[in-house]
C-alpha cells in the first residue's frame, strides 16, 4: 500500500507551555522531506509528540498513518504501525544488550510463536553493521551506554535499519557525527529510500542534505512550518540564514514556548 | 524424640540435646557456654533495622528427619535445585536426610559431609576452625547459633586440589515447627581450588520461623574458593544469616548471594582480608516484594598488603518492600596498596517501595584506593519511552530495564548453572 502519512493543525504542549501551535505537513511514500529551522523552534517537540513521548501532551490536531489516527495509539503501537524516531538524544540503558534489544524489538513486530530465529537475525544484524561499519562488538554492547555521540547515530541507523518503518523521523542525525560517519549514515538512508517509505529529516545543516536529496525542504518557527519549498530552499538558507524568512514573515522571535 | 529449646536457650537443654544426638564432648560444652552466653548477649544491630521488633523466638524445636536413599524422594521444588549435582549434601528441617562425595573426589583427600558427621569423624579438624571466624561469643544470634546449629556442611579440600565441578548442598524445611539452622564450614588449604553452591528453601509456609544460618570460609595461602548460596524462605520465615572468610596470602573467594527470601531478612557477608594479595569479589542479588524488611551487609576488612576486595548488590523492591544496604569498605592501619570498591543500587517498582544504600569507608591507612557508588531510583520513564519508542511494549521495556539493571550481577557468576537457575528465581520472584 501507499503509504500516507498527515499531520493537521497539530498542537502539543510541554508543563503547560504551548510550543506547536497547528503544524501541518503531508508526505508520501517515497518522498523525503527535510525540516529546518532556528534553535528552540519546536522540531524535536514534533518529532516527540509524534512519537507519543509521555511529557508532551498533544492539544489539538490528528496525525494519520494510512489513515490511522497515531495520536490514538500508545508510543510502541505507533512504532508497530511502522513510525521509527532517531532521537536528537538516545537513551543509554545499562545491562541491555543491542542485540537482546533489537531482537526484542523485530519480535514485538511478529505472531508469538513466529519469533525470529536466533541465527537469522544475526546473520540480518551483522549484515547491517557491516554496512554501516560498525564494530561487531557493539552487537554486545549495552545499549548505547558509554557509545560517543557519533556511535550512538549509528546505532540509531542500524535500529531503522532492522525495523523496517514507513516513516522515519531522524532528529539531527547529523550531530556528532564526522565526515566519513555522515556518508555512511546518509547511505544508509539512501538504501531504506523505498516507494512505501517517507523520511521526515530534521537537520541544521545543508551539508546532510547533500548525501539524502530532499524533495521537500520546511522552514519550523514559532511552533510551526512557515515556509516550504524544494532542495534551493535549505541552500539558501545555508548561505544566507533565517533574517531574510523573518524579515518576509514579519517574524520578530523565532522561538516558541520561551515567554 | 523432640526437644522443646527455649529462647533464649537453657545451658542444660542444649547440652542434653547434644548428648542425644551422640556429638562428642567437646561439642557438647561448645553448645552449653554458647547457649549460657547467649543469655547475657544483645542481639545484632544491623543498621536502621530494628530487628528486635521481629519475632525472634520461633526457633522451633528438634526433630531428626527421616534419612532419603535419592534425590528421587525430593520434594519437586527442592530436586529441581540439585538435577544432575554430582558431590550433594541435603538438609532437611533438623538434620541431614542425604549426602553423597563422588569416589574420584574422596580419593584426592576432600571431605563433603554435614557437619555433625564431621565433628565425629574428624574433631582435631573440625574444632580448629569451627567459630573461628564467626565467634560465638559476638552478640545473641551467634551465641543461639553455636548452641542450636543443625545439619549443616563441612567441606575440606586438601593442598594443591583443585575440583571442577561445584560441590552442592540443599537446605529444605517443610515443617515450619522444627529448627532448621546449619553451619557450613569450609577449609581450602593452600592453593587448592573448589567451589561450593547451596540453596536454602522453605516449603508450605506455616507458623512463624527462624531460619539462622552462619557460613564460616578458611582459605589458606593460595586458595580460591567461590561460593554461591541461594536463599529462597517463605514469608513466614525470618533468614538471619551470617557469613565470613578469612583470605591468607594470595587466597581469593568469590561470593555470589542471591537472596530472594519472602520474609523478613538480615543478610551479613563479610570478608576478612588478612593475607597480603588476597582478594574478594561479593555480588548480591536481591529482590524483595509484599511487606518484606530486609537489612543486606556486605563488608571487607583490610589487613593484607595489596589486598583487593569488590562488592556488588543489586536490589529490586516491589510493593512495600524496603531494604536498608549497606557496604562497608574497611582498610586497616599498614595495608598499604589496598583497592576496595563497592556499588549498591536499588531500583524501587512502586511508590510504597523503600530502599536505602549506605555505602561506608573507614580507611586508616593512606597509600590505599578506595571508591564507592551508590544509588536508589525507579525506572527511568525516558528510558521505557525510548524502549517503546522501537515496539517493544511497556511491560517488556521495564522488564528489559529491570534485568539489565540486575544483569551486572547475574552476568559475573562463574557457572552457568548457577547463573541460569538464579535468572529462573529472579524471573519467578518478579514476575510473581
Ligand atoms: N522537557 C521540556 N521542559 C520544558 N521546556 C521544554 C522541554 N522540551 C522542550 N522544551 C522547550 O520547547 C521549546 C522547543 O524545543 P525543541 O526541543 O522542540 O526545539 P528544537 O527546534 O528541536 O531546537 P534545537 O534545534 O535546538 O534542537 C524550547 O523552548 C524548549 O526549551
Ligand atoms: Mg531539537
Amino acid at each position: 500500500m501507499a503509504t500516507q502519512f498527515t499531520i493537521e493543525g497539530l498542537k502539543a504542549e510541554i508543563e503547560g507551555k504551548e510550543i506547536l501551535k497547528g503544524l501541518s505537513l503531508s508526505m508520501k511514500g517515497g518522498e523525503i522531506h527535510a525540516i529546518m529551522g532556528p534553535n528552540g523552534t519546536g522540531k524535536s517537540t514534533l518529532a516527540s509528540a509524534l512519537m507519543g513521548h509521555p511529557k508532551y501532551e498533544v492539544t489539538g490536531g490528528s496525525a494519520e498513518l494510512n489513515g490511522e489516527d497515531l495520536l490514538e495509539m500508545g508510543v510502541d503501537e505507533r512504532a508497530r504501525a511502522g513510525l521509527f524516531l532517531a532521537m536528537q538524544y538516545p537513551s543509554e540503558i545499562s545491562g541491555v544488550t543491542n542485540s537482546d534489544f533489537l531482537r526484542s524489538a523485530i519480535n514485538a513486530r511478529r505472531e508469538e510463536g513466529n519469533e525470529i530465529s536466533l541465527i537469522k537475525f544475526i546473520r540480518q544484524m551483522e549484515g547491517k553493521m557491516k554496512e554501516l561499519e560498525m564494530n561487531p562488538e557493539f552487537a554486545h554492547r549495552y545499549l548505547n551506554e558509554g557509545f560517543s555521540g557519533g556511535e550512538k547515530k549509528r546505532n540509531e541507523i542500524l535500529q531503522m535499519m532492522l525495523l523496517d518503518p514507513k516513516v522515519v523521523i531522524l532528529d539531527e542525525i547529523d550531530s556528532g557525527l564526522d565526515i566519513d560517519a555522515l556518508k555512511i549514515v546518509a547511505q544508509g538512508v539512501n538504501a531504506m529510500r523505498a516507494d512505501d517509505r517517507a523520511f521526515l529529516i530534521i537537520t541544521h545543516y545543508q551539508r546532510l542534505l547533500n548525501y539524502i536529496k530532499p524533495d521537500f525542504v520546511h522552514v519550523m518557527m514559532q511552533g510551526r512550518i512557515v515556509k516550504s519549498g524544494g532542495p534551493e530552499l535549505a541552500e539558501r538558507l545555508e548561505a544566507e540564514g533565517y533574517d531574510w524568512v523573518k524579515n518576509e514573515l514579519g517574524i520578530v522571535d523565532e522561538t516558541v514556548g520561551q515567554a | 524424640m523432640s526437644t522443646q529449646l527455649e529462647n533464649p536457650v537453657e545451658r542444660e537443654f542444649a547440652e542434653e540435646l547434644s548428648r542425644s544426638k551422640g556429638e562428642p564432648a567437646w561439642l557438647t560444652s561448645l553448645r552449653g557456654e554458647a547457649a549460657e552466653l547467649a543469655g547475657s548477649l544483645e542481639w545484632p544491630k544491623p543498621e536502621k533495622t530494628r530487628i528486635d521488633r521481629w519475632n525472634l523466638t520461633a526457633f522451633g524445636q528438634y526433630g531428626k528427619p527421616q534419612a532419603l536413599s535419592a534425590e528421587s524422594e525430593l520434594p519437586e521444588a527442592a530436586a529441581s535445585l540439585v538435577a544432575g549435582a554430582g558431590a550433594l549434601v541435603v538438609q532437611r528441617g533438623s538434620g541431614t536426610v542425604l549426602r553423597r562425595l563422588p569416589e574420584e573426589l574422596s580419593a584426592k583427600g576432600i571431605i563433603f559431609t554435614d557437619l555433625e558427621t564431621a565433628a565425629a569423624e574428624h574433631p582435631e579438624l573440625v574444632q580448629k576452625y569451627l567459630f573461628q571466624a564467626v565467634k560465638k561469643d559476638e552478640n545473641k544470634l551467634t551465641a543461639l547459633h553455636a548452641a542450636l546449629w543443625n545439619g549443616g556442611v563441612f567441606l575440606y579440600v586438601p593442598k594443591d586440589v583443585e575440583v571442577d565441578v561445584p560441590l552442592q548442598a540443599l537446605f529444605y524445611n517443610d515443617n515450619a515447627d522444627v529448627s532448621f539452622a546449619p553451619h557450613i564450614l569450609i577449609v581450602a588449604e593452600r592453593h587448592s581450588r573448589v567451589t561450593y553452591v547451596d540453596n536454602a528453601l522453605t516449603i508450605g509456609g506455616g507458623a512463624d520461623a527462624v531460619h539462622h544460618s552462619v557460613i564460616e570460609v578458611f582459605a589458606e595461602a593460595g586458595a580460591k574458593v567461590d561460593v554461591a548460596t541461594i536463599h529462597q524462605l517463605g514469608s513466614n520465615v525470618i533468614d538471619l544469616t551470617t557469613r565470613r572468610a578469612v583470605l591468607e596470602n594470595d587466597a581469593r573467594i568469590q561470593w555470589v548471594i542471591g537472596d530472594l527470601n519472602d520474609g523478613n531478612v538480615v543478610s551479613d557477608t563479610l570478608s576478612i582480608l588478612k593475607g597480603n594479595g588476597s582478594s574478594s569479589d561479593a555480588a548480591v542479588v536481591s529482590i524483595g516484594a509484599g511487606k518484606q524488611k530486609m537489612s543486606l551487609t556486605t563488608g571487607a576488612k583490610h589487613f593484607g598488603l595489596n589486598s583487593d576486595s569488590n562488592m556488588v548488590t543489586r536490589a529490586v523492591m516491589k510493593e512495600e518492600a524496603s531494604a536498608i544496604i549497606n557496604g562497608v569498605t574497611k582498610i586497616e592501619k599498614g595495608a598499604t596498596k589496598a583497592n576496595g570498591v563497592q556499588t549498591e543500587k536499588v531500583l524501587m517498582l512502586s511508590p510504597k517501595a523503600r530502599g536505602d544504600a549506605n555505602p561506608i569507608l573507614l580507611i586508616d591507612e593512606d597509600d590505599v584506593t578506595a571508591g564507592h557508588a551508590a544509588s536508589v531510583g525507579q525506572v527511568n520513564p525516558e528510558q521505557v519511552y525510548y524502549l517503546m519508542s522501537r515496539g517493544v511494549s511497556k511491560e517488556e521495556a521495564q522488564r528489559l530495564i529491570i534485568y539489565g539493571f540486575l544483569a551486572p550481577v547475574v552476568t559475573e557468576i562463574p557457572i552457568d548453572a548457577v547463573r541460569e537457575q538464579l535468572q529462573q528465581l529472579l524471573e519467578r520472584k518478579l514476575e510473581a
